[in-house]
């Protein structure tokens, strides 16, 4: 299985242990992840103007040149699959909008919206099959309560995303589920983290973050997953500032847990310090 | 407050509409908006709120109020909307005529060592400055 791949600026930085793991398990599973040669930032947020082209040619760019290679168009960051998805639904269905990109980046060829783009989750579940998955995995990770946390960047606005329902998401569990461990229903999971407000209202974020990682743990998670490096960074970071003054629940990235369940790497726990 | 002719027909409640292609009568004021929003706490003008301000021509309370920089963009309140109205494009609507039209800055570059050297990921960088700077 061969994907066009968008690593996104954050990937190749501070989140470089989410594209690294997620790179050897897909290695690992027989998928062929081919890095675009000229990929740019996606912008990190979607534009939510209208008519408001220039942020979002940067996401054209990629999305034509995943259309020529004919191959799907694959995104770790749930922040690029937000933004790439969006662009690219607004080049399918905006004939203005669409008409000026196509103007501006005079490509070979006309790019009307016809890649699809999907996460690597989705990835998982449609292309290799949870059921697949499970059978591939060595090390189980059976008796563990694990968390997932959706965040707000792959599920909404949901007629868009169309990435699992919006409100009662499934796919993250029945990963987990696939990965041998047992997934924790609580209901903050597909709340805000807080996103880019820690830069400026790191108060604001801490207090979010903290009625998630409470509610996460009131309902027995050990641990909690994300797919996404600012969750991450906020729940990881600013657990430290609540009232406790302490992380008191591990945060991984869900490629981490697939890593280790496939036995690419020593346990998690040992490597994580907390 | 007073509600006036030229405020409910102001050039800025238009292009209010146009710049977030979004039509605030929709609104009937169910508050659904306000229940999802996750940071409603430390707004001061709460999301239903800033719909009926539209409505009524309020816009300059709007400019001056902290709401528009707290709300994250995180969809919820859009999603869960019965009228189908965007106020997260409405928000951005109202960012961007403080940002673009009267030269306002929410954040200065000088943020960034202290941040960045926190481990803060670049794409919480490149959304705070999209949102905040012009």
């Amino acid at each position: 299985m061969r994907f066009s791949y968008y690593p996104g600026c954050t990937l190749k930085t501070t989140a470089a242990l989410l594209e690294n793991s997620a790179l050897k398990a897909a290695r690992a599973l027989g998928i062929e992840l081919i890095e675009q040669e000229k990929w740019q930032c996606c912008g990190a947020v979607f534009p939510l103007a209208a008519l408001e082209i220039a942020p979002f040619l940067s996401s054209v760019r990629s999305l034509a040149a995943a259309k020529d290679t004919g191959e799907k168009l694959v995104t770790i960051c749930a922040a690029c699959y937000h933004v790439l998805k969006r662009a690219n639904h607004v080049m399918k269905t905006d004939r203005d909008v669409c008409t000026k990109a196509n103007n501006y980046l005079q490509l070979p060829e006309q790019y009307r919206g016809g890649t699809e783009v999907i996460h690597y989750l989705e990835l998982l579940r449609d292309e290799v099959g949870f059921p697949t998955l499970a059978r591939k995995v060595k090390k189980p990770l059976t008796g563990r309560k694990i968390a997932a946390f959706y965040g707000c960047l792959l599920l909404r606005p949901p007629a868009v995303m169309q990435f699992d329902n919006a409100e009662n998401p499934s796919i993250m569990e029945d990963f987990l589920h696939a990965l041998g461990a047992a997934a924790v229903d609580y209901p903050y999971r597909t709340e805000c983290c807080g996103v880019y407000l820690s830069v400026q209202n790191e108060e604001i974020v801490a207090e979010m973050v903290a009625k998630i990682i409470n509610s996460a743990l009131s309902h027995g998670a050990e641990a909690i997953v994300d797919a996404c490096p600012l969750c991450h960074y906020n729940l990881l970071e600013l657990q430290k500032k609540t009232p406790q003054g302490k992380s008191t629940l591990p945060v991984y990235y869900f490629t981490e847990l697939l890593e280790e369940a496939l036995d690419l790497k020593d346990k998690v726990e040992e490597k994580m310090a907390f | 407050m007073k509600i006036t002719r030229d405020n409910l027909c102001s050039s800025i409640v238009k292009e209010i509409a146009e710049i977030s292609g979004e039509n605030v009568a929709g609104c009937y004021q169910c508050g659904k908006c306000t229940a999802a929003c996750p940071v409603n706490t430390v707004m001061d003008i709460l999301p239903h709120q800033v719909l009926r301000f539209l409505q009524l021509g309020l816009v300059e309370a709007l400019l001056n109020c902290n709401t528009i920089w707290i709300c994250a963009s995180c969809f919820t309140c859009a999603g869960r909307c019965p009228r189908g109205v965007d106020l997260p494009g409405i928000m951005e609507a109202l960012r961007l005529i403080l940002l673009r039209k009267r030269g306002f800055s929410r954040i200065k570059a000088g943020v960034i060592p202290r941040v960045a050297d926190k481990g803060m990921p670049e794409q919480a960088l490149v959304s705070a400055f999209r949102k905040y700077t012009r």
